[in-house]
């Protein structure tokens, strides 16, 4: 063969043959007591996997998912605006709300709601909740859904203030300049220079937090609220199937998650592909690069 | 209040913590002059220029743009400052064309050059679109309009911020170093913006690396190193025949 011509080759490391090896290994030893062993009860599964009072709880997961990741959003945006006031009581006041609800346990803080609607039903009726939980149908289980989307809302809102922070400091010193130089004020630079621009690094990690509040919601199971960990509990309670109906909301919880996955790759795929068609204009050095995003696109 | 275009300071100081970035520097520009700052980098010329775009307070002495004292009002026992709607309104009046364009990178062409006269004067869309059309073709960008930011020259994004000040129809324009971000064959087309801008009679201070232009197009240049104005006069004097020795030094290096 022409020398020219010739392949460019690379050999395999040993490294590589000791790794499949141990990846075979661990597949096959699995595999063999997932199939094996009679306490999985791989019927039982199948029989529940699509039970009205599981498909019902994965709704309501869903729901208490969409509720808590908007209501969070809404009020995370304006706490992340509150932080970055210039006004110091008002920072302050934000900064506590931030570190109160990411220092405590989630858990924890949903227990508190809980009980509060119980000690002062006027306030949990006051908190205007209470047609959404009309709408999923748990009339009597009410104030626990309260309790639980209040509880999860209030602390995504100080996760996503966070994020949302990040993405505006994200934001070149030079935009807000330009914008002070033509007389812009507050509102207008907020909502036409600063969110546009912090979008794309706060929507791909919105899109995290999503998946995170999906699994999240599991939480609430301890207040009795019917979502998918509560409904299989319900169901193993009576017939004490424990591990099938466990695998099966762990299937579920997977399922969903990989299904968000899709979109959210998407997304960051968009965004982070906006980002470095920008910084290819020699012009765009005054945007600064975020450098998880870079190497993401790197590989 | 409107119109004047005149720039007048005394004794102005502006120090960064310990540093003392411009020490007794006093103005007495007029309307329509073309006033070139040139110096070493570090010498205080981009500072001077924040300082009168209201971008960075200063720490003592009289600053006047447009006949206004910038910011701040006198009182008997000190400057009050003003409010951020009295400084915004004080901003419009004064133009800023920055090194790095500074573009809103979500905004089309014309969308940048609308964004003052619709966000700041509540100018209707439809006539602050007309406007951006015509001066966008000003500065040779006619067809251009729909653009962003990252898909134009370096030069082009330039004379687009330039378009964006002008939109706010202000009476003193300031230029940071606006061709040093440029590749070398891009520089041309945005001091031919200038050159056409100053013909047109506006008050303009530029800081610039351009000896050529401060030379055809200033009516005064200034030269600054250490945080003062060492020298200053019309171009003839101060480029060609320079009397202070860090003035000459300056020059030799640069020409």
């Amino acid at each position: 063969m022409d020398a020219t011509e010739k392949p460019r080759m690379h050999r395999r490391r040993p490294v590589e043959y000791v790794a499949w090896l141990v990846c075979a290994l661990v597949i096959l030893g699995v595999g063999h007591t997932l199939l094996t062993n009679p306490n999985y009860e791989w019927g039982v599964v199948g029989k529940y996997f699509t039970a009205s009072t599981v498909l019902r709880g994965l709704g309501l997961t869903l729901v208490l998912t969409a509720l808590a990741m908007f209501f969070g959003t809404v009020l995370g945006l304006l706490i992340a605006i509150l932080r970055v006031s210039k006004v110091r009581p008002v920072m302050l006041l934000a900064t506590a709300y931030i570190t109160f609800f990411r220092g405590t346990p989630v858990l924890v803080q949903l227990i508190f709601w809980f009980n509060i609607a119980a000690l002062y039903p006027h306030i949990a009726i006051g908190i205007p909740f209470t047609h959404v939980s009309q709408a999923v149908n748990v009339n009597s289980l009410m104030s626990a859904t309260t309790a639980a989307i209040v509880g999860l809302s209030l602390n995504e809102a100080a996760y996503l203030a966070e994020i949302i922070r990040g993405g505006f400091a994200s934001v070149d010193r030079g935009q807000l300049e330009a914008a002070d130089s033509l007389g812009m004020r507050g509102r207008s630079k907020l909502w036409r220079i600063i969110i546009p621009q912090a979008m794309p690094t706060v929507i791909p990690a919105v899109g995290n937090q999503v998946i995170g509040m999906f699994k999240e919601t599991s939480l609430v199971s301890v207040l009795g609220v019917a979502e998918l960990l509560q409904s299989v509990q319900l169901i193993y309670a009576r017939t004490y199937q424990t591990i099938p109906l466990l695998i099966v909301a762990c299937l579920w919880y997977l399922l969903m998650t990989l299904a968000l996955s899709y979109p959210q790759s998407l997304i960051e795929k968009k965004y982070s592909r906006t980002r470095s068609r920008v910084a290819k204009d020699p012009a765009a050095a005054q945007l600064p690069m975020d450098a998880t995003l870079m190497g993401g696109e790197a590989r | 209040m409107n119109g004047d275009g005149t720039v007048y300071s005394r004794a102005l100081r502006k120090s960064f913590g310990d540093r003392v970035v411009l020490e007794g520097v006093d103005l007495d520009i007029r309307c329509g002059e073309i006033v070139c700052l040139i110096g070493p980098s570090g010498s205080g010329k981009s500072t001077l220029l924040r300082c009168i775009d209201g971008l960075e307070e200063i720490d003592r002495g009289i600053l006047r743009v447009n006949g206004e004292d910038l910011g701040f009002r006198e009182t008997p026992k000190g400057y009050l400052a003003m409010t951020r709607q009295e400084v915004a309104a004080q901003r419009t009046r004064i133009g800023m064309v920055f090194q790095q364009f500074n573009l809103f990178p979500n905004m089309t062409a014309k969308e940048n050059v609308m964004s003052g006269p619709v966000l700041v004067k509540r100018t209707s869309k439809r006539e602050a679109a007309a406007r951006a059309e015509a001066l966008l073709a000003s500065v040779g960008l006619e067809g251009h309009s729909n653009h962003y930011p990252w898909q134009m020259s370096g030069g082009q994004q330039q004379r687009v911020a330039i378009a964006r000040a002008l939109a706010m129809d202000p009476n003193v324009m300031l230029f940071d170093e606006p061709t040093s971000a440029l590749d070398p064959e891009r520089v041309g087309e945005v001091l031919a913006v200038m050159k056409d801008l100053a013909e047109r009679g506006m008050t303009m201070i530029v800081a610039t690396h351009e000896m050529g232009f401060a030379k055809e197009v200033a009516d005064t240049v200034m030269f600054m190193d250490g945080g003062v104005v060492v020298e200053q006069g019309a171009p003839t004097e101060v480029l060609a025949k320079p009397r202070e020795r860090r003035t000459q030094r300056f020059l030799e290096k640069v020409l």
